[in-house]
Parts: structure tokens; sequence; C-alpha cells
């Protein structure tokens, strides 16, 4: 069959230079629709962060033994509940914020840096992670610590769901909303367990585990830390979802929508 | 089938050309690329070497997305005409061929593997300390996940941006057990680790399945960190400079010892 001349023109230019190189003139990806996970992602994480705000703002109080997780830990007692999550909100946004996994999530589909891959990114100048204020990601490993610290009073606020606190003290409490909570904190365990910083932390940063103290504890840490990491991104989106919805179920359970289904003893 | 076939030398006439070729089952971009060599367009000008997915020779962007010619099966891709072009991030030679001799430059940049001196086996390493460089030694140097990264694409910043491909290598390098130099700093300074936005295109891209930026580019992230970010680190590394203790770490500035060339 004879080749039939389709789209040719005038040379995209005459320079060797790679920028002159060709595609550069017009493409598009034809294989998907790129700009649906950009779209899902700005959609989410704006719906997110807009409740977070109005939540913070709003603040509400425990429902029996429950704290919803905006407001843990407790640390600004005695003011309102809104400036306790306004306090503690920040170490988890920041985490978020920092996420080696957020940054890949934001810089797409905020900054369209690039929008998605092969397809041509807007800007002309680009700087990546080398100035102010994406250089401060290099930091990300300080706010997981702090984080560590927010997870370990949410593992309170359970083991207290559990057992109760003040005159409810010395029952067990079972209910939905113990399985909500107990839930969230898991899934927000495996997202900072299989943060990358933590897996640098835990043996990453380790060329020789054969020549160094409690090498094989090591390699063992770094290999488990490995194997959450492997699915960060879906630790990092159940986390948030499940922080969001515990906090929908206690505010559902506020405003007295439905008794939590729960068995004491 | 319509295969559209981009052609043209740099200077000249430059553009897409409609083939009709007779599709077979199992057959592969490659394969209707050899169909319009052998039948069409003899002059038709491309890359290819093993067609087995191992010499990275056939690189090319398929439907817009950098992929192997003989890794694509035309069965897998939507339908419509296939569009083939080639490196975008590369300066055209001709039809589907481009130029990267650039990688080979910033390749020889790359201080080879070193070890202690008077050290020189043969070692017996355990498995624990080189598992985690099987993966980066996968590499066929396609050059897949330096076309598509952004840096090279479109901002074209190969005079301070070594790209994925040679993070890999030096990932590999610096977690290797019996390596002694340091090549983040050089990585950090020169090779513009802090550009990568780890937006991870190189790794949806790369036919060996590596995960360059969760396993290399991000470890390198880390280190450069421990570095640069990490007062704690920075207190250890003067107290131990002091006592006398440093690691036995070759500057840069050295001559390498030798050592396998990659
Ligand atoms: S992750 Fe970094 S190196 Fe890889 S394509 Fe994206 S910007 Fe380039
Ligand atoms: S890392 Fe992967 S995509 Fe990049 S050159 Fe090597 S094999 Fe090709
Ligand atoms: S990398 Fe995502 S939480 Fe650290
Ligand atoms: S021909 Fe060797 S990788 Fe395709």
């Amino acid at each position: 069959m004879a080749s039939e001349t389709t789209a040719m023109g005038p040379s995209a230019g005459a320079s060797t230079r790679p920028s002159a190189g060709p595609g550069l003139v017009a493409r598009l990806r034809r294989d998907a629709p790129w700009w649906v996970l950009p779209a899902t992602v700005v959609t989410s994480l704006t719906t997110f962060s807009g409740y977070a705000l109005w939540t913070a703002l709003l603040g509400h109080d425990r429902w029996g033994p429950y704290l919803s997780p905006f407001y843990s830990p407790e640390i600004a007692a005695g003011r309102t509940r809104a400036s306790s999550a306004i306090f503690v909100a920040g170490a988890p946004l920041l985490f978020r914020f920092t996420c080696y996994y957020y940054r890949k999530a934001y810089y797409r589909s905020f900054l369209l840096d690039p929008p998605a891959c092969a397809v041509r990114d807007p800007h002309r100048t680009y700087s990546g992670e080398t100035s102010f204020p994406t250089v401060l990601n290099n930091l990300h490993r300080y706010v997981w610590w702090l984080v560590a610290i927010v997870v370990s009073f949410l593992w309170l606020d359970v083991f207290r769901a559990f057992f109760g606190t003040g005159a409810d003290s010395g029952h067990i409490w079972l209910g939905v909303g113990t399985g909500v909570m107990l839930g969230n904190v898991v899934l927000l365990t495996a997202y900072s367990a299989s943060c990358h910083s933590f897996r640098h932390m835990v043996g990453g940063h380790v060329d020789c585990f054969s020549c160094v103290r409690f090498g094989k504890a090591r390699y063992q840490a770094w290999r488990g830390v490995t194997l959450l990491n492997i699915r960060h991104p879906m630790w990092a989106w159940v986390s948030m979802f499940s922080v969001w919805g515990t906090d929908i179920y206690l505010r559902m359970l506020q405003a007295g929508w439905f008794l939590d289904p729960h068995i004491r003893f | 089938m319509e295969v559209r076939v981009f052609r043209g030398v740099p200077g000249g006439e430059q553009g897409e050309v409609a083939y009709d070729v007779p599709p077979v089952e199992g057959m592969v971009v490659l394969d209707a690329i050899h169909h319009i060599q052998k039948h069409l367009q003899t002059d038709l000008a491309c890359r290819w070497n093993c067609k087995a997915a191992k010499c990275g020779s056939c690189s090319a962007e398929i439907n817009g997305t950098p992929r192997l010619m003989c890794k694509t099966r035309i069965d897998e891709l939507p339908e419509g005409p296939v569009t083939v072009r080639p490196l975008a991030a590369f300066p055209l030679i001709k039809d589907l061929v481009t130029d990267v001799s650039w990688n080979y430059e910033v390749n020889k940049k790359i201080p080879p593997f070193t070890a202690a001196e008077g050290d020189r086996g043969p070692w017996r390493i355990q498995e624990v300390d080189i598992d985690r460089l099987y993966e980066f030694r996968r590499c066929i140097e396609c050059f897949l996940c330096q076309d598509v990264c952004h840096i090279l694409r479109n901002h074209d910043m190969r005079d301070r941006f070594y790209g994925p491909r040679f993070f890999v290598r030096v990932a590999g390098l610096e977690m290797h057990p019996k390596d002694v130099l340091n090549r983040v700093e050089q990585t950090r300074a020169e090779g513009g680790l802090g550009l990568c936005n780890i937006t991870k295109c190189c790794t949806e891209v790369c036919p060996e399945h590596i995960h360059i930026t969760d396993n290399a580019i991000i470890p390198l992230k880390e280190r450069n960190a421990d570095a640069h970010w990490d007062p704690i680190n920075f207190v250890r590394r003067k107290l131990r400079r002091d006592s006398g203790g440093g690691a036995a770490t070759r500057g840069l500035d050295e001559e390498p010892a030798g050592g396998p060339p990659r």
C-alpha cells in the first residue's frame, strides 16, 4: 500500500539543540484522559482542606467516650474545642503537605508541574525543590516525629474509648464508634509507618547492614517499612478519608441522628 | 490499520506520514515499523537491536507516551491510528532516531565504583547488603525516563540536571556496601537532585519497572537531607571528625581507584 503524506509542514526549527527536537511543537497524550487524575486530586484535597478548616473553627465536644481525631490531643483544655483543633491540626497538615506522595499530587494537580507525564507543563521557569518554600520539604523527617506524638495520643483515645473515661471508667465499651476510631488510628499508623523519611531513618541510610550494630534487626525493620511503603499512596488516601469519616460519624452521633450501637460490660 | 510515523530531519520538512499496515496477531509497534521499512518506505530511519526489550534502542513516543517499540503490542493500544514519534527531549537525527549522546557525557561525570584503598577483594557480600541493588542493575539505558522528565523535556535544564537514569546509577553506587565514595553532594550541586519534584513520570515509563523515584531519588534526597538539613547529624559528624573517627570516605576531588565502569 502506498504511503500517504499528511501533516508535513515546515520544520520546527533548524537548530539541533534538544529543545528544537521533534514533538515539542504540540503534543498531547492520546492513550488516556490524563486530566482525570489531577481533577480528582484537586477536588478531594480542596474539599478535605475546606472540611478541616470548617471543623477546626466550629469545634465540637466528646460524644460519650469518643473524641474526634481533629481534636486530639486535647492540648487546649480550658479553651474552646476550636482552638484545640487549630493547635493540633498543624502537625498532621504539615506532615501531609511535606509528604513525598502528596508533594507529587499537588505539584502535578495544583501546580501543573507537569499536569501529567509527557504533557507539557505551562511554566516558563522552574526551580523544583531548590527554592523557598518547597525547599523546606526537606524538613519532612522532623514533622514525622511531631505526627508520631499525635498518633500516640490517638491510640490513647482509642484505649480510653474502650475502657471509658471519668465516671464511665471501669467498664469496657464496644461500639461502632470504637471500631471506627480503631480503624482510623490503624490506618494513620500505617500511613506514618510507611513514610519515606521513616524508611530512611530505620535503615535506608545504612549501606552495609552486616557491618553495623543491630544490622540484622535494622534490615528487618527496613524491609517491613518497605513493604508498607510500596502502598504509601494508598495509606495516604485511606487515612485521610478515615479521619474525615471518623469526624463525620461522631458529628452525626452528636446531632442525635442515631445512637451508637454498642455493648457495655 | 493506520500507523502515523514522524518523518523528517533537522532543518528540513518534518511531519507525520500515515501508512496502512496489515495487522497481525501479537504484533508490536516495531513490527509495524519493520513492515513500513520493508514494503512502504525503505529509507525510514529507526534504531533497534534486540526486539526483546533488553537493548534499550527502540525508544519512541507511541501515542504520545514514551515506550519501547518492541514491547508495545498494537492490540493493547486504544482503537484508532497509532502515532509513532521520536523522543521529544533529544535532538533529532532523522525520523525516529534521536541523538542521545548527552546521556553518555553525564555518565562520565559520575565517579565509578571505588573500593577502599587496598581492599581489592575477592569479597563475600551478604545478601542483605546487596539485595537493594539488583533493581538498579536492571537498567537497559533506554532513556525513556530522561525523555519523559519534564525538567529535561520542557525546561531543557541539561546543564544542571543529570536526570533520573543517573540518579539510579548514583543510588546503586551510594548503597553499595563496598563503595567508599560519597556522590550525594555532587548529585545535589551539579546533578540537580533538588530540581526533581518527585512527580514519578520516570517511574511510570520505565520498561524495567525500576522504582526510580521511591527507591533511588527519594533515598538520595533523604541522604542529602542528612547532610544539609539535619543538625543532629551535623553535630554527630563534627564530633566524629574532631575525635578523628571519620568514616573512610574519599573526597570527590581524589582520583578514583578504578573498578567496574558502571
Ligand atoms: S520524579 Fe523527578 S526525575 Fe523523575 S520524572 Fe519526575 S521530576 Fe523527573
Ligand atoms: S531507569 Fe528505566 S527508563 Fe530509565 S534508562 Fe533505565 S531502564 Fe530506561
Ligand atoms: S513520605 Fe508520605 S508521610 Fe512521609
Ligand atoms: S529493540 Fe532492544 S529494546 Fe527494543
